[in-house]
């Protein structure tokens, strides 16, 4: 337990990608084995305890300390776990820190109602850390900067793999890996995972910039939309279904509206969306059924599912991926023919005669359900990752508006002594007062150079009005051109409109602040 | 113990003012916030020690960290009181002892007609290697501070914190590791620390640090070889510094000053580091949970240890404080003296 506490101390902290990676491998390098497995799958969030939550720690607390001490120490730590692991009086104990493997273990056999002893026994021996590791662990919440996709990458790196074969491998493999360790630690060969339903890595395309499709020799390549929704896979293996997200994820629980349809055999590429009375609906839609639990049956019927497919990687057991994208393309209307998949249909391809008609197809894009253009290479097999040169995605121009900047936050790592996060807002009359007011509609933190973020760092520095920890606001003299992909209602917003993608495309400094555009002028550009 | 019937309780002779604590029958103030024409300094710290006083009675340590920052201040007379030393301050018996927070930091113990009142200033229990041990005092009234009077700052040992550090250390040998410090006494402790832990290589230490650190050796504190680390162009990551670890005051790595440091590792040494919102809050990437105050096991054990009835508290948590204390069968009394920063603020 205490090289796993250690880790996600470190962890918690750390805001570079390649020290989080650095950090985790020297963790995979010298923790034993079935310990390294079990944070492997604590990290990707493969790891749940039923019996523990949140007000069992609560109760824990208060088994042994003061409650008015308590509640003053919770308003001022903020967090039930912390709280406790920080305040917890230790009894003298001859037990020894717990293994990872021993905590796991212990609890998966617990009954419901021992778990709470079973985990005050262990408060003990362990230091604060380790006991807010422990109660982190247990109650499912770590949260320590660390996507699923990383730790793969991370035993990619341990192992001198390509993170592609980790993928490949990881959906038929359970915790606590020791076949996948086995094999990076060349003691074994590499699993064999045939027959079992697993996620496949998409092939991605690389953005294509303006300008850039004049070059491209465009008799080679076949144009579709691009839908707005989430890229998804569907592998039917062995009697077994899964809905896999772009990163792996296994969305399928909440998906039943297409897995129950699943009657064939294979795995394809295609875009989940919310098709309803035969129409694409907005992806804020979408947004509404993603990222649950559970799904509902009222949800069920208002964002009704619905894939559109791109590709097919196997035909039953058949793997297509080294076949040119034109033959797998027939490959996939036949097979769609044959199976005839329900809420599924086949994405068309685009025609159009050269670089002109596709530019134009690609502006009228907006106000349609498509982000904008795809362009694949007849002869590219599937290649996992982002090769280069085979396809492109070819978006729809961005949305910009002007927005003066309002607060800016100190940002991480190599810019930590940058303010570099900024929140921007737009004008609106305030519904009480009538009186003119900027209200925030977004926060971003790029889109500008090097050079751009110094002068930034220096205007913000000698225009700071108050300071909040890291966060300064400022006075209201900065306009920013601020570009998005596009704009949609949001009530968690107090301007009621949330940006996708937002990014600085210009620091306007010869904007008077008064000039910026409002709100209104947001709202208009809701689709 | 001093209390006889006839003895005068402290409340009688002690009076909180808008300058802080003061003493009557000695016409004196201990750590005074505004000038004032008679004061006992308790440490060196800025919002303990302050300048500007007409007499002034201290350490001679503390004398000597009050010239490095204000000069010698000619006006002003000032009397040095080593440990266990006592002087006469109108009818008022001043002797300082050991509070083992800082070089020369001292609790200043006031007797008064067979009355005594201890007014610690700040303190710790551990040992550092850079001042003098805590040495408990017994008296009637104990005037403490309460930086960390919640029951979740626990320190943990200093020794497994610098171990912390040289894991890191060797694990980024292409980053730079720079601690915030207090200029006063942390700095120095961290650097005698990593000594006493085997790192044997130079430390480099920012501008502002190098006054007190000579300071600190002049007073026969061993720190070992220190570099300045203000030297090279400006804005520009300098590439000796890689592998190393640098000193420097929190402000400075938050500013421009940081930007000479090679992808730095950022770390922070202070008790608030216990609460990790508040490490988060301040952009550090390694927080070092080592202080100079005493955390909370300390203070209720300090309480026992001077076996004094009635606990005084001048600034910090003073509400848990307080609690903690009235269920122990202390009398606590919050003074509500103002002035006081946290530490490493
Ligand atoms: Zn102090
Ligand atoms: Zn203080």
């Amino acid at each position: 337990m205490k090289p796993f506490a250690e880790l996600l101390d470190r962890l918690i902290y750390t805001p570079s990608r390649n020290a989080k990676l650095a950090l985790l491998v020297a963790y995979f390098r010298s923790a034993p084995d079935p310990d390294r497995g079990w944070a492997l799958a604590a990290l990707t969030g493969g790891l749940g305890f039923k019996g523990v939550k949140a007000g069992a720690v609560r109760e824990l607390a208060m088994r042994r300390v003061d409650p008015v001490l308590f509640g003053w120490s919770y308003d001022y730590v903020g967090d039930l776990a912390e709280t406790t692991a920080l305040i917890w009086p230790q009894r003298p104990t001859n037990r020894d820190w717990p293994s990872l493997t021993e905590v796991v273990e212990r609890l998966h056999a617990a009954k419901r109602a021992e778990a709470a002893d079973v985990v005050e026994e262990w408060l003990d021996p362990l230091d604060a850390t380790g006991r807010w590791a422990l109660l982190k662990l247990i109650t499912g919440g770590l949260r320590v900067g660390v996507s699923a996709r990383l730790a793969k990458v991370a035993m990619a790196d341990y192992g001198g793999v390509d993170p592609a074969e980790i993928e490949e491998l990881w959906h038929g493999l359970e915790p606590p890996y020791e076949e996948l360790f086995a094999w990076l630690d060349g003691r074994a060969e590499r699993p064999d995972l045939e027959d079992r339903p697993i996620f496949r890595p998409p092939m991605l395309a690389h953005p294509l910039e303006e300008g850039e499709a004049q070059a491209l020799d465009l008799t080679q390549f076949r144009a579709e939309w691009k839908w707005d929704g989430i890229r998804v896979q569907i592998a039917a293996r062995g009697g077994e279904v899964r809905l896999y997200s772009r990163t792996g994820d296994d969305i399928g629980a909440t998906f039943p509206d297409i897995l129950d349809h699943v009657t064939f055999q294979g795995v394809l590429d295609g875009e989940l969306l919310v098709v309803a009375g035969g129409e694409v609906r907005p992806f804020n839609e979408l947004q509404q059924r993603l990222n649950r639990k559970t799904v509902s049956a009222p949800m069920l019927k208002k964002y009704p599912a619905f894939v559109r497919l791109y590709d097919i990687l196997f035909d039953g057991e058949e793997d297509l991926r080294e076949l040119p994208f034109d033959d797998r393309r027939q490959r996939l209307e036949s097979f769609f023919a044959r199976e005839a998949p329900q809420r599924m249909d086949v994405s068309d391809l685009v025609s159009f005669e050269g670089a002109d008609d596709l530019e134009t197809l690609r502006v009228s894009a907006r106000g349609t359900a498509t982000e904008g253009l795809m362009l694949k290479r007849g002869d590219a097999p599937y290649v996992a990752g982002r090769p280069k040169g085979l396809w492109y995605k070819w978006k729809r121009g961005p949305l910009t508006v002007d927005a003066v900047l309002m607060y800016a936050q100190r940002g991480h790592g190599k810019r930590s002594s940058y303010y570099s996060d900024y929140t921007f807002g737009t004008w609106r009359q305030n519904p009480d007062s009538g009186a003119g007011e900027l209200v925030p509609v977004g926060k971003a933190y790029f889109g500008f150079t090097d050079e751009e973020l110094k002068q930034l760092d220096k205007w913000v520095r000698d225009h700071t009005v108050k300071r909040f920890g890291p966060v300064r606001e400022v006075s209201h003299g900065l306009v920013l051109e601020v570009a998005f992909d596009s704009v949609h209602r949001s009530t968690r917003h107090k301007s009621g409109v949330a940006m996708r993608f937002p990014r600085i495309s210009r620091i306007r400094w010869d904007k008077p602040a008064g000039e910026a555009d409002r709100l209104d002028a947001l709202e208009r550009m809701i689709e | 113990m001093t209390a006889s019937i006839a003895a005068p309780h402290p409340q009688t002779w002690i009076e909180i003012r808008p300058q802080g604590l003061f003493c009557v029958p000695g016409g004196f103030y201990v750590d005074p916030v505004r000038p004032v024409d008679r004061a006992v300094i308790t440490h060196g710290h800025a919002d303990h020690a302050r300048a500007g006083h007409g007499a002034v009675a201290a350490t001679p340590e503390t004398l000597a960290i009050m010239t490095a920052r204000y000069g010698a201040e000619p006006e002003q007379s000032r009397q040095a009181v080593r440990y266990g030393e006592s002087l006469k301050i109108g009818d008022v018996t001043v002797s300082l002892h050991p509070a083992g927070h800082v070089l020369g930091s001292a609790q200043a113990c006031l007797e008064y007609k067979g009355a005594r009142i201890v007014v610690s200033g700040d303190y710790k229990r551990r040992a550092d290697p850079t001042c003098a041990a805590f040495e408990p005092v017994p008296c009637d009234v104990f005037v403490t501070e309460a930086t960390f009077g919640l029951p979740v700052f626990r320190h943990p040992d200093d020794r497994a914190e610098i171990a912390k550090l040289l894991d890191s250390v060797a694990l980024f040998p292409e980053r730079c590791h720079v601690i915030g410090a207090y200029a006063l006494g942390k700095a120095q402790r961290l650097i005698a620390l990593l000594r006493q832990a085997g790192w044997q290589r130079p430390i480099y230490i920012h501008g502002a640090l190098q006054a007190l650190c000579d300071l600190y050796r002049d007073h026969g504190v061993e720190l070992g070889e220190l570099l300045p680390a203000t030297a090279g162009q400006k804005g520009v990551a300098r590439d000796e510094f890689k592998g190393e670890i640098v000193l420097a005051l929190p402000s400075a790595i938050a500013d421009r000053w940081g930007r000479r440091l090679p992808d730095p590792v950022v770390c922070m040494a202070s008790g608030w580091m216990r609460v990790r919102q508040r490490a988060r809050q301040r952009g550090v990437e390694l927080p070092l949970i080592i202080s100079d105050h005493a955390d909370w096991d300390e203070l209720l054990d300090t309480f026992d240890d001077v076996g004094a009835p009635e606990i005084w508290i001048t600034h910090g948590s003073e509400e848990a404080l307080m609690h903690a204390a009235s269920a122990r069968g202390y009398k606590a009394r919050a003074l509500a003296l103002v002035g006081y920063e946290e530490e490493g603020q």
